[in-house]
């Protein structure tokens, strides 16, 4: 998966000599993705231990932690991976929190409100048509600031401050600012939370398809590759980074299994399903929170229509110049439009996730999301001056942010302290990016 | 060349006309090109070759005049349109996108797809290192982002563009400008290849002696207009050059 149209980034070595530069030459390992996990793991390690220090006990590397940290990024990582093909176009997008905040709020009011007047309190349609329009909406108002600025020629800047105002209104005239709640019961499990888990068999399976999926990709790209009398890569660093998803998946689940539901929870499910509880309590585990899943589902389509179809070679040549793509008959104004609804229809996803984890609506979710999902991209590598990054990254940089802030929280940082890290890592992360550039020139 | 005035142009421009905020970038200017033939176009720089070049390739909209093909009128309103007219540009500016490799550029707007419509990144750079392989043997950086590349190896990449695709009629906007003494040699075999291949070529190029070597006629263009275009093999250098410097055609007052 390394013949991509991304500029290759492997490019580092020379410097370093010897067995690490070799052993990552030869597995064609991305070194800058390399390096973004590696900063993620010190960010773990440092609040683990610093939590150990200072509170005499580390809260962040453990299973109820690791699984939480999933759930809230979600949120933030669904709209990253949109905002990469904004910012790789030379465009942003300030408005993405107040979409959110707006489609929360009509999907709030559509199904507590509207459809049951229709279809009756938990109609198993209930959710599902809220989710449609939330997308919908989302992309409806994404294409429409789109427009504008495609073909109304009006700074991507100014339409979507604009929209950072005037959807965050809108939200609270649907509900003259009320909160809107509970959600549909099948809505909620959307957003996570013991029932809104995979639980431990699911996420095998999920672990195991994950796993086939990548056996199959490592094989038949080689053949591939072989087919085309390409080069490739020695057999031995196939089987080791074969291996090394396989043991990054597996290690997931295992993770997420090893966290059990709360008693009360428990008890609870026993008594619905007239089970009776043994002495020690009943170990039922969590598994893969629905919605990590729906963002790994829209990181594997993102990535797939970056890489593989012609819309994201055009998102890349837009980028790297717009005049070039015009030239070679791609309709870029279109294509702009196309690539904010489709920022909108994720902030509409990333709302129901956020609505359904809440259990609620209210006009303020969102607030200053667009902020976050901006520094997810950058941190993630998304270039501001167009033309490169990748979904992964943006994915990844939604962990560091997400990391970064419960962290802080666990070992007890107050909001203003939290602001200062957040801002200073975010500057201090395409400062490092810069360098890390310049050098693999 | 007498005897082309019972063939149909290849390309007839008519009449064409266009302006940038007043200034007349092109002024009535009349040109026709035959299947095999070589016209070159010379100027000073502004004199409006490379605005006239892209009316006919799709990148601007002419105010005014008309474009003929093969005895038809087209109606090219986008790169698109001449692309379906088997029309290829080679840009004076490359058109490269910066940050994509050679491959993705060449086939940039044309993709391969397989079966799915997915992108055929293996199939792409395969005929990319075919078609490198005829054109400048020394390409390898074929997975580096063309910003990687010199000035030389980006120029190829933009040839190979316009040539893979079996152009009919092909605009090359300076080509060998950012070019050394071998590979501009190469250009000069490829024109005359494609020449005998039977395409209509328009040359841009400042190089008179290149263009006296290259060209079956040349038109000279001054301030947006037409100033003469004339067989090479009726002038000298000396007469275009002339032309070129006075912006008359010194030819035309004698005859
Ligand atoms: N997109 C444009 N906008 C405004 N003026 C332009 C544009 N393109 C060309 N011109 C003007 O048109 C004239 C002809 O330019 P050009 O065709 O590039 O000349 P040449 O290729 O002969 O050097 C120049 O005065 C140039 O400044
Ligand atoms: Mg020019």
């Amino acid at each position: 998966m390394t013949d991509t149209a991304t500029p290759k980034t492997t490019a580092a070595k020379g410097r370093r000599e010897g067995r690490i530069a070799q052993f990552l030459h030869a597995t064609e390992i991305d070194t800058r993705l390399l390096g973004m996990i590696g900063a993620l793991l010190l960010i773990w390690v440092g609040f683990h231990f610093f939590g150990l220090y200072k509170n005499g006990f580390g809260a962040f590397l453990t299973p109820r932690n690791l699984w939480n940290l999933s759930v809230q990024t979600s949120s933030i990582g669904i709209m990253a991976t949109g905002m990469v093909l904004v910012i790789v176009t030379r465009n942003i997008d300030l408005s993405v929190g107040s979409i959110l905040g707006f489609c929360a709020i009509l999907m709030g009011v559509l199904q507590v409100k509207i459809l049951p007047q229709y279809l009756g309190i938990g109609h198993p349609a209930i959710w599902m048509l809220a989710v449609l329009a939330g997308i919908i909406v989302g992309s409806l108002v994404g294409g429409f600031q789109g427009v504008l600025i495609a073909y109304g020629k009006i700074p991507a800047f100014i339409v979507t401050l604009g929209g950072l105002l005037v959807w965050r209104g809108a939200a609270f005239l649907v509900a003259r600012g009320e909160t809107i709640s509970p959600v549909d019961s099948t809505f909620a499990l959307l957003g996570g939370g013991p029932y809104g888990a995979v639980g431990s068999t699911g996420s095998w399976i999920v672990g195991l398809i994950a796993c086939a999926a990548i056996i199959y990709f490592v094989i038949s790209g080689r053949a591939r590759r072989q087919r085309f009398g390409f080069h490739v890569r020695p057999i031995w660093a196939e089987y080791v980074m074969g291996a090394l998803a396989c043991g990054i998946v597996i290690g997931a689940v295992l993770l997420v299994n090893a966290y059990p539901w709360p008693i009360g929870i428990v008890r609870q499910y026993a008594e619905a399903n007239n089970i009776v509880l043994p002495e020690s309590g009943l170990f039922i585990s969590h598994g893969f929170a629905i919605p990590i899943l729906i963002l790994v589902g829209v990181g594997l389509a993102m990535t797939v229509l970056m890489t593989r179809t012609r819309f994201g070679r055009y998102v890349f040549a837009i980028g790297g110049n717009p005049e070039a793509a015009k030239l070679a008959g791609i309709n870029t104004q279109w294509m702009t439009v196309k690539i904010f609804a489709l920022m909108g229809g994720l902030a509409g996803l990333s709302a129901v996730v956020a609505s359904a984890r809440l259990g609620s609506a209210t006009n303020a979710l969102g607030t200053l999301d667009e902020l976050y999902v901006i520094a997810a991209a950058v941190i993630g590598g998304t270039s501001l001056a167009g033309g490169v990054g990748t979904i992964y990254g943006a994915i990844l940089g939604a962990f560091v942010m997400q990391s970064l802030q419960t962290g802080m929280v666990l070992v007890g940082f107050d909001a203003a302290m939290q602001q200062i890290i957040v801002g200073s890592v975010l500057v201090l992360a395409v400062y490092l990016d810069n360098q890390y550039r310049a050098r693999a020139k | 060349m007498t005897d082309k005035s019972k063939q149909t142009p290849l390309v007839d421009l008519r009449n064409i006309s266009i302006s940038f905020g007043g200034i007349k970038a092109v002024d009535g200017v009349s040109l026709d090109l035959y299947p095999g033939e070589v016209v070159g176009l010379l100027g000073h720089n502004g004199a409006g070759k490379s605005t006239l070049s892209k009316i006919l390739s799709g990148a601007y909209e002419a105010d005014s005049g008309e474009i003929w093909i093969n005895g038809k009128r087209a109606d090219i309103r986008s790169p698109r349109d001449a692309r379906d007219h088997n029309i290829e540009t080679i840009y004076q500016t490359l058109a490269l996108a910066d940050n994509l490799d050679a491959a993705s550029n060449l086939f940039l707007g044309r993709e391969l797809v397989n079966r799915w419509g997915m992108v055929d990144d293996s199939r792409m750079e395969s005929e990319t290192r075919k078609i490198m392989a005829r054109l400048n043997p020394n390409f390898k950086k074929l997975k580096e982002p063309v910003s990687a590349l010199s000035g030389g190896q980006r120029q190829s990449v933009a040839i190979a563009r316009a040539v893979y695709f079996n152009a009919r009629i092909l605009i090359m906007d300076e080509p060998t400008a950012a070019l050394g003494v071998h590979e501009t040699a190469m250009v000069a075999d490829l024109i005359k290849e494609l020449k005998s291949q039977g395409l209509g070529i328009f040359l841009i190029s400042h190089d008179t002696r290149e263009m006296m070597e290259l060209c079956d006629r040349v038109s000279v263009m001054k301030n947006g207009q037409l100033i003469g275009t004339e067989n090479v093999a009726d002038v000298t250098e000396d007469d275009i050059l002339s032309m070129i410097i006075m912006g008359k055609n010194p030819r035309a007052e004698v005859a």
